[in-house]
């Protein structure tokens, strides 16, 4: 974990080095219900103090510096950005458009070498439109195409900014289950022999070191060697009960993978397994049909009953672009379904942090966390609330996205001969 | 019961042949066989309720009797052999009705083999009926019951400019179709405009483009328009010799046989069903240019669109939509998946709603169909936000009432009125909010769902004794 730690460190230094100059600002957010995700709870009444992108104090009774730029949050709620923990936000345009989607590569010869950062549009169209709505980070994936592994995901902020990518290969993720095996060439056992050899070969792996009879090409041995060796996450798609155990197995095998459940839409059947290999999972509540013979026992209780076993569980619109921002709706949803409200918050918000290892900077409001925060009009898990404001490394953000523009240009029909609509 | 069913239409085809009686093609020969249970009175006592056509009650009763909505007021007198249900704290509802889903034809689970929402054999098969691919224990119709959906249009999918009929069905559990069939509902005819027609048959003869799609239409209609007319011609002819036969003197026109009828062409009877107005046109079209010229193409051959669905861009010509008594069935936020969804804003439902025309929430999901409740819920707040100014009562007639009026049921189901079905949702609380639940639905009177009773929880065939079973969802 140490590299990861320096990585991270990096990362923040020059994400404040390039932020500095435009956001030396302070900025107090004043009388709001205040959501801190940490011993503080939730503050009524509360203050935050913000600087130079940083949250500098929280609390219900703090003094304002002077010249501070106040935001009065009274009767709202006061909280940390979103963080979507797995999307696909600004690898695609319009999804079944080739030519705008780079989500996956169905003919690549490339697979663990595929870098999502690469294909990443901080322009597109669904940032904004995620922004809006709240969340400020996102772990972004590639999607597996022509093999198991889909590459590295990374975490971006939806500033839209061009130096918005806050960490790059951050993870790397992997299919297993159905997908997995029709991949891998047929059957769930040749997608597990697959991965084993995958994560031998990449351990084993030295640049220009001959690797006579590899099955994996260099490039991809080369991506695959962080996460097989723990020093990054894997994330890995697996529905099925039988598959997460398979997965439990791995875990016992090589203990120091850095293992994350994608789905795991069965994870409650095998619940005390996951936490005890401590196998966080990234889920998606709304998932209880047997869409398929993988997720027979899925339910609207997965969430509460994961997180009653102690496995941390983050809540996800798993790899959706357009739509990545209904994560807050899912959380809901598990809150109506027995998950606590502290949970299933925290599993949009510093659960992610944690399982990206950003839980010294994001997810919650602590005295030196990133100022993300989001200041709403009510309970954000309620369907009927929406963000007043938004800042991200304490910048407030523009709540115009192309389809509030779209809005306002047609919210009037009258007089479209006087005023015609693409004049407007 | 199929067995009987099977004899009485053979016997119908042999009297008319034998008998020389006009010849009437049978318009529905798969008849509905659903019967409600019998129920007792049900008094919903002191509740917060949506009526369905607009109205809030923040405390009211409704009466339920012999399946039908009796009263809904303040304070009604309880008949002695109701069973009194304490409303207080809960939302009481019309049961929500989806105008678009593929539960049964697309079931769960989704393997090749339940693949039966799409005839991708022909951009023309009007002759296809969803009820004839509809498995009814798909366990998505459970789940749906679960969210408060007491009926709903299973449609085929949009592969084909002329996809097949639509079905209505009531959301109980059968052994059969038939059993589920909502009785007297109308047909549906499933059409589809833009991407997806172009793109199933591009490769495969067409059509290739737009232009391809508006040609095969009218070129399908045009021959719709002949065979209707072949059979007025047919009936009109008949008459004339009928006439002749009872009231003539010559001998010549007695000894006439009668008119030939036309030869049956299964494509062509939904066209003409349509073309009488005894089908109604759901059409599956996201851009507003193309909805303004299939609106032109129904008055160039004389039908009426009673919808558009997905109506990605119904916000950009709500006007027309109003103008010609066209609803639009709509998600509140999902989009931008193709060129034609690009456009897609969250206030598309409210804007349309409050340019006068007629505004549905509709899933096309079996995921999406647990909680149109909350799709409603999100397209009100946005709509509000940007100044619409709608109450969440007039939001509800998105969930029931307009949609029951789209599909002809209007008269039978989609509020809280005297004399409609009791087809009724009692929720934990408002159901506006992510937190509430359906705990009881009833349809014609009957609980098919209470959350807090097992014995009322249906479980399908295909869960049986699978990982779950039983288990809450």
């Amino acid at each position: 974990m140490s590299i990861f730690g320096k990585l991270t460190l990096a990362a923040s230094v020059l994400s404040l080095a390039s932020a500095t100059p435009v956001m030396a600002q302070t900025i107090a957010i004043t009388g709001g219900k205040v959501i801190t995700n940490t011993a503080q709870g939730h503050i009524e009444n509360g203050t935050v103090v913000i600087k130079d992108g940083k949250v500098v104090t929280v609390g219900s009774n703090i003094a304002i510096p002077d010249g501070a730029t106040r935001i009065n949050a009274s009767g709202k709620w006061v909280t940390p950005g979103l963080f979507s923990p797995l999307s696909q936000v600004g690898l695609v345009e319009v999804s079944l458009e080739d030519s705008t989607n780079d989500a996956s590569a169905d003919e690549a010869d490339f697979s663990a070498a595929l870098d999502g950062a690469d294909g990443f549009n901080p322009k597109a169209e669904a940032i904004a439109i995620t922004k809006i709505e709240g969340m400020t980070r996102m772990a972004v994936t590639p999607d597996a195409g022509a093999h198991i592994f889909a590459g590295s995901g990374f975490i971006a902020n939806t500033s839209g900014s061009f130096d918005s990518i806050t960490k790059g290969k951050a993870f790397m993720a992997v299919h297993m289950g159905e997908k997995g095996a029709r991949l891998a060439g047929g059957s769930r056992s040749a997608s597990w022999a697959y991965l084993r050899n995958a994560l031998s070969e990449a351990r084993s792996y030295r640049p220009g070191r001959t690797r006579e009879g590899a099955l994996l090409n260099g490039p991809d041995a080369q991506a695959l060697k962080a996460a097989a060796e723990g020093r990054m996450p894997l994330l890995v798609y697996a529905s099925r009960a039988s598959d997460l155990m398979t997965l439990v197995r791995l875990h016992g095998d090589y203990p120091k993978l850095d293992l994350v459940a994608v789905g795991a839409q069965e994870g409650w059947m095998v619940a005390d397994a996951l936490a005890n290999a401590e196998i966080p999972a990234i889920i998606q509540p709304q998932d209880n049909l047997p869409g398929s013979f993988e997720t027979l026992g899925a339910t609207m209780e997965n969430a509460a009953r994961l997180q009653a076993a102690g496995v941390r569980i983050a809540i996800a619109q798993i790899d959706e672009a357009f739509n990545a921002r209904l994560a807050a709706q899912q959380a809901g949803d598990a809150v109506a379904n027995g998950l606590s409200w502290d949970a299933a918050f925290m599993a949009i918000t510093s659960t992610p942090a944690a399982i990206f290892g950003l839980d010294d900077q994001l997810g919650a409001l602590a005295s030196g966390m990133n100022a993300d925060i989001v200041v709403w009009d009510g309970d954000p898990l309620e369907l009927m609330s929406s963000p007043d404001h938004v800042f991200i490394d304490g910048k407030e953000q523009s709540m115009v996205s192309r389809q509030t523009k779209l809005r306002d240009r047609y919210l009037d029909l009258s007089n479209i001969h006087e005023k015609p609509l693409a004049y407007r | 019961m199929i067995k009987q069913l099977a004899l009485v239409s053979a016997l119908t085809m042999v009297c008319t042949t034998a008998t020389a009686e006009m010849v009437q093609i049978d318009k529905n020969p798969y008849p509905s066989t659903y019967k409600p249970a019998a129920s007792g009175s049900v008094l919903i006592q002191g509740a917060h309720i949506f009526d369905g056509l607009g109205k809030e009650y923040t405390t009211a009763d409704v009466l339920l009797e012999n399946g039908k909505v009796s009263a809904l007021g303040e304070h009604l007198d309880t008949p002695s052999s109701a069973t009194v249900i304490d409303g207080s704290g809960k939302w009481v509802t019309p049961g929500i009705i989806d105008v678009h889903s593929h539960m049964g034809v697309y079931a769960s689970p989704g393997v090749r083999a339940t693949a039966d929402g799409n005839e991708v054999t022909s951009p023309v098969t009007a002759e296809i009926s969803s009820e004839h691919g509809v498995w009814p224990h798909d366990p998505a119709f459970n789940r749906a019951r679960a969210g408060g959906i007491t009926a709903m249009l299973v449609l085929p999918g949009s592969a084909n400019l002329f996809g097949g009929r639509g079905t209505v069905l009531k959301n109980v559990t059968s052994r059969t179709v038939q059993g589920m069939k909502f009785p007297g509902a109308p047909y549906a005819l499933k059409m589809a405009c833009g991407e997806n027609p172009k793109r199933v048959y591009g490769q495969k003869g067409g059509p290739y483009s737009r232009m391809g799609n508006f040609s095969h239409y009218r070129k399908t209609w045009i021959k719709a328009t002949a065979y209707k007319k072949s059979w007025d011609d047919y009936r009109t002819d008949y008459a004339k010799w009928e006439d002749k036969q009872n009231n003539s003197k010559d001998k010549k026109d007695k000894d006439k046989k009668p008119p030939k009828a036309p030869k049956r062409d299964l494509q062509m009877e939904t066209l003409m069903g349509v073309l009488d107005g005894e089908i109604r046109v759901n059409m599956h079209c996201y851009r507003a240019d193309e909805m303004a010229q299939v609106i032109d193409m129904s008055k160039e051959f004389g039908y009426h669109v009673s919808a558009f669905h997905h109506a990605i861009e119904a916000y950009k010509v709500a006007d027309l939509l109003r103008e010609n008594d066209t609803c639009a069935a709509m998600w509140a936020d999902w989009g931008g998946f193709k060129m034609e969804a690009y456009d897609s804003i969250r206030e598309n439902i409210p804007m349309v709603h409050k340019a006068g025309a007629c505004a549905i929430v509709h899933s096309d999901s079996e995921v999406g169909i647990q909680r149109l409740n909350q799709e409603a819920a999100k397209a009100l707040a946005d709509g509000n936000k940007a100044g619409l100014d709608i109450s969440q009562g007039e939001a509800w007639t998105w969930l029931s009432s307009n949609p029951a009026k789209l599909l002809g049921i209007g008269d039978e189901t989609g509020a809280l009125a005297p004399g409609l079905n009791a087809d009724v949702v009692v929720w934990s609380g408002n159901p506006f909010s992510v937190y509430s639940r359906a705990e009881t639905v009833f349809i014609d009177g009957t609980v098919v769902f209470d959350r807090n009773d097992q014995s009322k929880k249906a479980v399908s065939d295909f869960e049986l004794g699978q990982p779950g079973d039983g288990d809450e969802k």
